[in-house]
């Protein structure tokens, strides 16, 4: 096996587990507000569980990069690209350093926002539409890596 | 505890806040033709519970029963209980003393505070076993017991009991890792202060007197403040307003009772901002803080009602409310 391919592989990894990670935290921390609220007012258990599943969505574009470099590298194709050569190993690292990274760090921020909107609801749940867009905005910044991640890791030549 | 443990704690502190008393409901029960009107508006909002229903007294008492509770649940390992429950432990140690001291029993002049209580509180004096009492405590008991047996001066022996409440606040204040924890204490501190210098001016105290009742606190120069309160009520009034407590003269000047809710109100405005703060132990604190204050609130208007105080008197007295 080529230093390139491995080098493929370690990006595969990142791209999932740094925003998957990020999810996880994100997903955790909105997850104990919402129990704080339901502890008090199970009405609001629909309102909060969509809230908190929020800052879950950066795990699954991790997951979705790495499906796709896999596959770029013919790992799920049975045909892997065991002699890839060093510089195409670091592109697709690089290439799938946006998602993992802004995955890690989006996910943390949406986490603490999502659970400060959990609050708003908390207190005025008709106000649900508008708590909802505050960490549906760091969304965007995750979204916008994601494409950078599809299309990079798509156009890199193999 | 890091703050992010509190975010569960925190967040059901917020839909708790939803039935805390507004402005607007403490101004509807200022209107209310008596105490027992104000007493059903309160049921109604779910305070007292069957056992307590239709008396006033049980009711106040079930509801602080209950903001304990949601303390006690929130604040998990933190020593927060503890730092809250200073003045209420001091107080006991006043009220113990006097007990030993007079030999008449008064037991509603006790706190529950876990350990300390009335019997407690009793025993360790009795046999002065002053080791059963926290750290900070121990040197006070003794010296106020003493003073108390040998001249039965019960102010001199609140001055050195209070003295150290604000010594031991101001100190678990400076302790905290919380920010808010130490601006509430210092603020607490302050306030508790301005009151001890007003009171001894109104009662012609000597500077030497004020100087041992004022606890040292961060941005109030007590030393100052207490030679103001000894040269008279103007000397007093120019310091307070010269020292960022412009407000705490107005309301001198205006009425003891005015000044009274200055206090109340200007600790009301330290927790505020907690009202914004997403994971920290602040939030519990402040609602249980706000919580103190309607019920004392509460306590007002049942009593003015009661005793046939008019609007405008009773209007007077009422607090600000946390939300």
């Amino acid at each position: 096996m080529s230093t390139g391919f491995a080098i493929a592989l370690i990006g595969a990894a990142l791209a999932t587990a740094l925003a998957g990670c990020g999810s996880a935290w994100g997903v955790g921390v909105a997850g104990q507000a919402a129990a704080g609220v339901v502890s008090e007012d199970p009405a609001q258990f629909a309102k909060v569980l969509i809230l908190q599943l929020l800052p879950g969505t950066q795990g699954i574009y991790g997951l979705l990069v790495t499906f796709i470099t896999l596959s770029k590298v013919g790992l799920l194709g049975g045909a892997p690209a065991v002699s890839m050569d060093t510089a195409t190993g670091l592109a697709i690292l690089a290439a799938c350093l946006p998602i993992a990274i802004v995955g890690l760090v989006s996910g943390l921020h949406q986490g603490k926002t999502s659970a400060a909107s959990i609050g708003i609801v908390a207190k005025r749940p008709d106000q649900f539409g508008k708590a909802m867009l505050f960490p549906a905005m760091v969304e965007t910044y995750a979204i916008l890596a994601l494409l950078i991640s599809i299309l990079s890791v798509s156009n890199v030549p193999v | 505890m890091s703050d992010m443990d509190y975010v569960f704690a925190v967040a059901r502190i917020r839909v708790k806040e939803k039935y805390l008393l507004s402005d607007a409901d403490v101004s509807q029960m200022v209107s209310m033709k008596d105490d027992r009107s104000v007493l059903g508006f309160l049921e109604d909002r779910g305070w007292g519970d069957s056992a307590s229903s239709g008396n006033a007294d049980a009711v106040l008492q079930k509801e602080e029963e209950k903001t304990r509770e949601v303390l006690r649940e929130c604040a998990g390992n933190s020593d927060i209980f503890e730092i809250l429950s200073l003045p209420e432990l001091y107080h006991n140690l006043k009220a113990g003393i006097k007990e030993v001291c007079t030999s008449e029993a008064n037991g509603r002049a006790f706190y529950p505070v876990p350990k300390y209580g009335r019997e407690d509180m009793l025993r360790i004096l009795t046999e002065k076993k002053f080791d059963a009492l926290p750290e900070h405590m121990r040197a006070v008991a003794a010296r106020a017991l003493e003073v108390m047996l040998q001249t039965r001066d019960g102010q001199r022996c609140d001055i050195l009991v209070d003295r150290a409440c604000l010594d031991a606040m101001a100190a678990a204040g400076a302790r905290s890792k919380d920010p808010f924890i130490r601006d509430y204490e210092n603020s607490q501190v302050a306030v508790t202060d301005i009151k001890i210098a007003v009171r001894g001016e109104r009662t012609g105290k000597s500077r030497e007197f004020l100087r041992e009742a004022l606890a040292p606190v961060e941005g109030l120069d007590v030393r100052r403040m207490a030679q103001a309160a000894s040269e008279g009520r103007d000397s007093l009034l120019l310091f307070l307003s010269e020292h960022g407590y412009s407000e705490a003269a107005e309301a001198i000047k205006e009425s003891p009772s005015a000044f009274e809710r200055w206090c109340d109100n200007h600790l009301m405005k330290t927790i505020r901002p907690q009202k914004r703060n997403l994971a920290s132990v602040g939030p519990v604190v402040a609602y249980y803080l706000a919580r103190e204050n309607e019920i004392r609130t509460a306590r007002i208007i049942l009593t003015a009602k009661a005793n046939g105080f008019s609007e405008d008197a009773t209007r007077e007295r009422v607090r600000e409310m946390y939300v």
